[in-house]
């Protein structure tokens, strides 16, 4: 599998590492020229050590399937994808922007409802909002921040722009392979360590705790933090222990937690009851509180919203923020940028039709085979069609589910996505990624440096999701100044 | 420490040694059964009895012979002390509190449940069953031994000891009944029997040999007794289990108070016990008393660090 760039071919496509056959990229290069002086055998040696330290650190994501829990490693390649410094720092320019103004943008829809009076977005998109609680109009949390952890998916287009495909406001996955595939790219290649400025990630729990903390109810120089996960079936488990773990807090469930007649969150410990003051949720709004939601649901605790709303606890995020993840919202976003920042939106969204124009609805029908046709309300890639990719049954069933609720769907030309190499059985090959920083934002905002690159592993797909045949890469931001 | 993750960790002890005991009374009373003559009172059913679950017994099983008796102490999952239970439940309790255990602990409960499961399904059980149950037994000791080994010695590590003393305490006191339920009238021949019956109960503890370098004397009832209830040394002891339960209750356990106070009237009650007395009557009665003791005892583990009410914030 010895590697010459001579024989990499990207094809229509953007490459990360090589321009054209033969040529990395500058801030590639250092490292395309390394891994093409190993020979076949060591090339083989460090994914094997890849493998058996992603085995050895536990390094999981859980399928639940046949009564049994399976926990599966997920697939690591070796080779890291490289962003210029130049590159990320108008990136994260662009993502606080953008989180600056999805935060006053729920904040006014719950509150005073301007961008509605002013006619910017349509009462109707809120009205038909699945995620639009009710439960929370005239909270008003610390900062007026509702999205506190947020995970953007940024995708590169073949024209070499990066485009933001969609914001996770609700509870986000991913970062604790952000900083596992840190550690092993470490152990698997020290010696390009020493000689690149690559900026650390293993600092991001610091960072999330010192935001959790800042939203505390107590003016106490130690509040008690807590991560509640919706249990050990979740396929997410493993990142929930791995961030309580590395904060030095509580993983908590549900049961673990009861809400007092003082409108405070207690959880239970051997020292008897002990006061909550910020929650970092990895459960969904729909589940968080029996008693607000009307759900029989064994993963919240009844009374939570009741504590919030008198201002008792921080949830992070806070429940409803997830208004501003729904994909129809999506294609308002530049607006919303403009309306509350007066600002041109730095990364640019992906062009998108809404179906409940008529005119954008009709294109769309007629042009379902080049398009990406999208729920607005679901994650992880579900129900979602293809166009290119669709049987003509397909698109018919599409097109009908369209015409029957307009408003929960949207469309976009379907993009070529960048490349990278990646190490395929015996070659390198280019397969496509996309790439999911983390915005964390209260009082400050901290964006993660780059953040967890997915890969679709099967030749030619566009799907990285770990459920469905992704696997990740680490992710190098360099500093090439002076070079 | 979460009060979910303080009870998963005790119950994770108390199920593994559970099933590590569970296995010693079956590879015994085996034993037992094929070296006693006819008619000294003692039977498979017996073995149910010991359990503590004859009421369940009978609820799915019309007669007590060997195979019936077996299946249910062995692989019945509906009988919630089997041993296919006791390990399953030990696994589910140490998956859901992984993260404070070290991973080969983990490792090695998923491990042991799965070849238990294997071994127990297959059909040559009956030829295999001593081999199974000195598996079992000697990998439960590998993972007691690995906690102890390899886990900090904190709170949760505490629980682990208390449930597993715990478990010990009961189930040597259910070994005890085990000489008690069996009547054997007086003569030369009768005493014999007893005293067989008595090195059982002592192997089946792996006793044996700390009894005789204890005792210095061949095996007598009431000296077998005393080594088994009073002696402070011996890990499956009665006095020594209670005296770890104890060191756990004072090693950094708040507010312990109550349970404290029944471990102390656990040691009391057995220290002034009179074993010459309890061996020629009321050694039955001396065990179930002890027996209730053991559960109060837990009730008050449960209700002092596992089940919290409003009332109790700090």
């Amino acid at each position: 599998m010895e590697i010459d760039w001579k024989n990499y071919e990207p094809g229509e496509f953007y490459d990360e590492m090589i321009s054209t056959p033969g040529n990395p990229r500058l801030a590639s290069r250092a490292v395309a020229n390394y891994l093409q002086k190993l020979s076949s055998k060591q090339l083989g040696r460090r994914q094997n050590a890849a493998d058996l330290a992603i085995t050895e650190m536990g390094v999981t994501f859980t399928v639940y399937s046949e009564g049994e829990n399976i926990d599966r490693t997920w697939p690591f390649d070796i080779i890291p994808r490289i962003i210029p410094q130049q590159e990320w720092s108008h990136i994260e320019e662009g993502l606080t922007q953008r989180m600056t103004a999805l935060n006053m943008f729920i904040h006014d829809l719950y509150n005073e409802q301007n961008i509605i009076k002013d006619g910017i977005v349509p009462e109707k998109l809120i009205a038909g909002s699945k995620s639009f609680l009710p439960q929370c109009i005239g909270a008003s949390p610390r900062y007026d921040t509702w999205a506190h952890i947020c995970g953007s998916d940024l995708v590169r287009d073949s024209d070499g722009i990066i485009y933001v495909l969609e914001d996770n406001l609700r509870v986000p996955s991913g970062v604790s392979y952000m900083i596992e595939n840190r550690g092993i790219t470490k152990r698997v290649f020290p010696e390009l360590f020493r000689k690149h400025r690559i900026q650390p990630v293993d600092d991001y729990p610091s960072h999330l705790f010192d935001m959790l903390a800042s939203l505390s109810p107590r003016p106490l120089d130690y509040p008690e933090i807590v991560v509640m996960t919706p249990g050990i079936y979740n396929s997410a488990y493993f990142e929930h222990s791995f961030l309580a773990q590395q904060m030095g807090v509580e993983l908590v469930e549900g049961c673990d937690m009861i809400v007092s007649d003082d409108d405070c969150v207690y959880m239970k410990t051997i020292d008897g009851l002990q006061r909550v003051d910020v929650i970092y949720r990895r459960v969904n709004d729909e589940f968080l509180d029996p008693e607000a939601f009307q759900s029989d649901s064994m993963l919240g605790v009844s009374g939570l919203m009741r504590a919030w709303r008198a201002g008792n606890v921080a949830l992070a995020n806070a429940p409803g923020a997830g208004v501003a993840d729904d994909k129809v919202v999506y294609t308002y976003v530049p607006a919303i940028i403009k309306y509350y920042l007066d600002q041109d939106p730095i990364i640019p969204n992906v062009p998108s039709y809404r179906c409940d124009d008529k005119e954008q609805r009709d294109y769309v029908l007629a042009n379902m085979a080049s398009l990406v046709v999208k729920p607005a309300n679901e994650s992880g890639g579900y129900g979602m069609l293809v166009g290119p990719h669709s049987t003509a049954a397909e698109r018919k069933k599409f097109a009908s589910l369209v015409k029957r609720n307009p408003r929960n769907y949207i469309a976009q030309p379907t993009l070529k996505l960048s490349t990278a190499p990646t190490i395929c059985g015996q070659h390198v090959e280019p397969r496509h990624l996309d790439l999911r920083p983390f915005i964390l934002q209260s009082d400050r905002t901290y964006v993660t440096a780059g953040g967890l690159t997915r890969v679709a592993l099967r030749k030619g797909s566009l799907v990285v999701n770990s459920s469905q045949g992704g696997g990740s890469k680490d992710t190098w931001i360099v500093d090439t100044r002076g070079k | 420490m979460l009060s979910r993750v303080a009870e998963r960790l005790y119950w994770t002890a108390r199920y593994l040694e559970r099933a590590e005991n569970t296995s010693r009374l079956v590879r015994v009373f085996s034993n037992l059964m094929l070296d006693l003559p006819r008619g000294v009172g003692v039977n498979w059913r017996q073995l149910v009895d010991i359990s503590g679950a004859p009421e369940q017994f009978d609820s799915s099983y019309r007669s007590s012979g060997e195979r019936n008796v077996i299946k249910f102490m062995l692989s019945d999952p509906d009988n919630s002390g089997s041993l296919i239970t006791c390990l399953s439940m030990a696994r589910e309790n140490m998956r859901t509190t992984r993260d404070l255990v070290p991973s080969e602990g983990w490792e090695h409960v998923n491990e042991l449940y799965l070849y238990a499961k294997k071994k127990l399904a297959g059909k040559n059980l009956a030829r295999d069953r001593y081999e199974l149950l000195s598996d079992i037994v000697m990998r439960c000791q590998q993972i007691t031994g690995l906690l102890a080994g390899t886990m900090s010695h904190g709170a949760a590590y505490q629980f682990v000891r208390v449930g597993r003393n715990l478990e010990r305490a009961d189930m040597t006191t259910r070994l005890i009944d085990v000489g008690s339920a069996t009547i054997i009238g007086p003569g030369i021949e009768q005493e014999r029997l007893e005293n067989r019956l008595w090195t059982y109960v002592l192997r089946s503890l792996s006793a044996h040999q700390m009894y005789r370098q204890y005792v210095r004397r061949r095996v007598l009832p009431n000296q077998v007794l005393a080594f088994l209830l009073q002696d402070t040394d011996f890990p499956r002891a009665v006095a020594h289990t209670l005296g770890e339960i104890a060191s756990c209750f004072n090693n950094g356990l708040p507010h312990n108070d109550e349970p404290l106070r029944a471990v102390l009237r656990l040691q009391r009650l057995i220290a002034e016990a009179n074993i010459n007395e309890l061996h020629a009557e009321g050694l039955h009665d001396f065990i179930d008393n002890l027996q209730l003791e053991l559960g109060k005892l837990h009730q008050l583990i449960s209700a002092s660090w596992f089940s919290l009410e409003l009332d109790t914030a700090v």
